[in-house]
């Protein structure tokens, strides 16, 4: 599971209104090096829930120098797009889970796949 | 006039509104009971009275429309016909009968949770089913209180459901335990080299050694699978597989009472009650032909007098009308077995994998859910346990990207969120490298797939997908809603796509159409009948796996031939309110249907490779993948068939579907190659 996932996806079990972000409790990272695109890392920048990007690279240790706040003109701030790549594209979980924030329900993440399956009573 | 009188006035007038209300329904009833049972209601008073809505099929148990009929006399007889939604009563005077008609026409029996209001026509007489005498299936007997409580309670006992191992499977509908060899689902069979550390458990030996004393079997069985069914659970019909085990099947109850139907081939039902403590044995025709099943309820028809006569060992249930209904409990089956070690040569061989004849476990035949527990079973079993078995196959046939699905993902702007819920195997995920593409199956096998491509994805239902409301610029749901079993499924699952959606966002759905043919022009489906096919049994020939439009070509090369009206029939036989099968490569027969999967045997490597080499190739004749002889299927010379579940639309179904959720326009529909699309934007 890369990042750009995880800033995507939310807890869905019944009665949950703050299932966002969900935190990761990872055993197993992997960086996996890829192209960089610095456009395409410029595209993917507005459609972020920053913060969530920002404290989940924090959980894996893989944070660095990554700032709270967005910068201003990161279009043209290749060092950031970079750094902004790496935690997006390159850092991965493998094994751990995925934790619902507001009622602790857990997610397994095994060979790198989130399953969110939810049993009926909680969907 | 006082007030009195003016209040009296008003309330006549009320009750004559209700009362034309009450005769209005009641009219309306025996006509129904005119036209879709033949009954013909009497317009003379008779002793003999119909009740609507007071059957056993509404959920009306014996003992509560008992209790309120006697209330207006004597009741000689009460005739409740299994599943059927009305009753007879018959009082031994006209006048009694006649009471319970104005008293209780248009009135409300509470019977356990249910609530009806009853409506009341007089009858000339009573319409007894025809008393043909329903006798068990050749080779079945039912031994009666074959072991004592005591033993009940120490077999129980000797189930350790606490640990879990390999040979414990959570089934999502019912417990199960495997002793002594494994019996493998995914292919309806046992790996008869690879016995099980644990024997079976020595509390078992006793009954065992009785079975064997009264000649019930003549060696000891070395399988047990234990099954815990709570209520409400079942199993599908089914016949165990011929290969896997020997003739005599023992079946223990216990713990509770259930029913088990069997269903011959030629449509007969014969429903056995299993009391608790009873010993099933299914020998010859029973074991071989019948398939046996427990229909999922809560409750079950049994004879309503619980002392049999000692004529009446064979409790045939749909012979006589003394039923009433049985709550379930927790019910847990010992059945014994023993490995087979040569192919079975039994008298069925249409019934029969070591014969050539159906699959293992012959088409188990679901009916189209009834409730919400019965739809989730149903997909469960019927697609979402068939995906994760087929993953692999089903993966290299799907390859090529439908034209007007990559058109759809070409024309988003660069840098757009892009879902695509039910992704399979992630063909659509890398169509357009400019957007940020996030891809959820409910198969973890075919996620898995999209994994090691390096594409984004996860593993979640389509009715329950975790991302937040409102942040995909576009979503994608290709040949994924057709899989719900019920038409609130459906819709839900599109209620589901538009949360997703950010206001102007797009999505795009394909299902599979019944229409098969489409402005005179014939589906690639149908097309490719005439393609080299394996046809099952033909080992020669590669199996054609290219598919722009769905579905591997299998079986039935003949078919087509042998009609040229160009009206196709589906051959399937068609049970009553069981699922059919459908013919691959023909035209529809149904709009739910089961479709069968024709598993190909697992690749060496080097074919796996070229397999994997399709990936690339464009042209739709080139992609035949290598050809597997089917003698090398482990575990039988068969192809391991499976069925898939569908709701095929037809032509205006899915944009009627579209339009029941608010805040979003259909803005496109089209047919495309046998499916109905539509395109649909969020306001």
């Amino acid at each position: 599971m890369k990042l750009l996932t995880h800033n995507m996806l939310t807890s869905h079990v019944k009665g949950v209104t703050k299932g966002y972000p969900l935190l990761i409790k990872a055993t197993e990272v992997k960086v996996n090096e890829v192209d960089f695109n610095p456009k395409f890392v410029c595209r993917m920048i507005p459609k972020l829930e920053w913060s969530a990007l920002v404290q989940a690279a924090d959980q894996l240790g893989h944070r660095e120098d990554l700032p709270g706040e967005l910068v201003p003109d990161y279009e043209k701030n290749e060092d950031f797009l970079k750094k902004v790549h790496r935690v997006l594209l390159e850092v991965e979980v493998i094994e751990g889970c995925l934790q619902c924030p507001e009622s602790g329900r857990e997610f397994p993440i095994s060979r790198g796949i989130p399953n969110m399956l939810v049993n009926e009573d909680e969907a | 006039m006082d007030c009195t009188v003016v209040n009296n006035v008003k309330a006549a007038t009320r009750r004559g509104k209700e009362d034309k209300k009450v005769l209005r329904k009641q009219l309306k009833a025996s006509h129904t009971l005119l036209k879709h049972e033949g009954i013909s209601t009497a317009s003379q008073p008779t002793k003999n009275l119909v009740v609507a809505n007071g059957g056993l099929g509404n959920g009306v148990s014996r003992e509560d429309l008992s209790a309120a009929m006697k209330q207006f006399g004597d009741v000689e007889s009460l005739f409740m016909p299994p599943q059927k939604p009305y009753a007879f009563v018959t009082y031994r005077s006209e006048d009694d009968a006649r009471k319970a008609h104005t008293q209780l026409n248009g009135q409300k029996l509470q019977s356990g949770e249910n609530s009806v209001t009853l409506y009341l026509s007089y009858v000339d007489s009573v319409k007894h089913k025809e008393e043909v005498r329903v006798h068990f299936p050749e080779g079945l007997a039912l031994v009666e209180d074959f072991v004592s409580p005591e033993e009940e309670a120490l077999l129980l006992a000797a189930v350790d459901w606490s640990t879990s191992d390999q040979a414990q499977k959570a089934l999502k509908h019912r417990r199960v335990k495997h002793y002594g060899f494994e019996f493998c689902y995914d292919n309806n069979n046992v790996d008869k080299d690879k016995p099980l550390p644990a024997g079976l458990p020595e509390e078992c030996l006793p009954v065992l050694h009785r079975c064997l004393q009264d000649g019930h079997i003549n060696v000891l069985p070395d399988q047990l699978t234990v099954n815990q069914y709570e209520s409400g659970q079942g199993i599908p019909p089914h016949v165990d597989t011929h290969s896997a085990f020997a003739d005599t099947i023992l079946s223990l109850s216990l713990g509770a009472k259930t029913v088990m139907e069997f269903r011959h081939p030629d449509g007969r039902v014969v429903p056995v009650v299993l009391p608790e403590r009873s010993l099933l044995v299914m020998k010859g025709e029973s074991r071989y032909l019948w398939t046996h099943g427990i229909t999922p309820r809560k409750f079950d028809l049994v004879p309503a007098c619980e002392t049999r006569s000692a004529d009446h060992s064979e409790p045939d249930l749909d012979s006589h009308g003394d039923l009433t209904l049985s709550k379930r409990g927790t019910r847990t089956s010992f059945t014994f077995r023993k490995i087979r070690h040569e192919p079975c040569c039994c008298a069925f061989p249409s019934a029969c994998d070591s014969q050539g004849g159906s699959s293992p476990s012959p088409p188990s035949q679901p009916s189209l859910p009834s409730c919400h527990a019965d739809a989730t079973r149903l997909e469960e079993e019927y697609v979402h346990l068939v995906y994760n078995a087929i993953a692999s196959h089903f993966s290299s046939t799907r390859h090529t990207p439908w034209p007007r699905v990559c058109h759809f993902l070409s024309s988003l702007p660069p840098g757009s969120v892009l879902v695509d819920v039910g992704c399979g195997n992630g063909k659509y995920l890398g169509v357009n490298p400019q957007l940020i593409t996030v891809g959820c199956d409910r198969s973890s096998a075919l996620v898995q797939i999209c994994a090691e491509r390096g594409f984004n994805a996860f593993v979640s239902d389509a009715l329950n997908v975790p991302l937040r409301t409102d942040s995909c610029d576009a979503c994608i749901s290709i040949a994924v809603i057709h899989h719900f079993s019920t038409q609130e499924r459906r819709l839900a699952a599109v209620r589901e796509l538009v949360r997703l959606l950010k206001p102007g966002g797009q999505a795009l759905i394909y299902v599979w159409a019944y229409e098969q043919e489409y402005n005179k022009q014939k589906s690639k489906y149908l097309k490719d009948h005439n393609k080299p096919q394996n046809g099952g049994k033909s080992k020669d020939k590669p199996e054609e796996v290219q598919e722009p439009y769905k579905e591997p070509s299998v079986l039935s090369a003949s078919h087509l031939d042998n009609n040229h009206t160009g009206d196709l029939k589906d051959d399937s036989k068609m049970t009553e309110g069981k699922l059919s099968v459908h013919t691959n490569r023909t035209a529809f027969n149904s709009q739910d249907l089961l479709v069968p999967w024709h598993l190909k045997g697992r690749k060496t490597p080097g074919e796996e490779e070229s397999s994997s080499g399709l990936h690339t190739t464009n042209s739709p004749d080139s992609k035949l993948s290598p050809s597997v002889d089917t003698s090398q299927v482990p575990g039988g010379s068969s192809v391991p068939v499976f069925h898939r579940y569908y709701h095929v639309f037809q032509q205006g179904e899915l944009e009627q579907l579209c339009i029941e959720v608010t805040g979003v326009k259909v803005q496109t529909s089209y047919h495309d190659q046998g499916n109905w699309c539509v395109i649909l934007k969020k306001e």
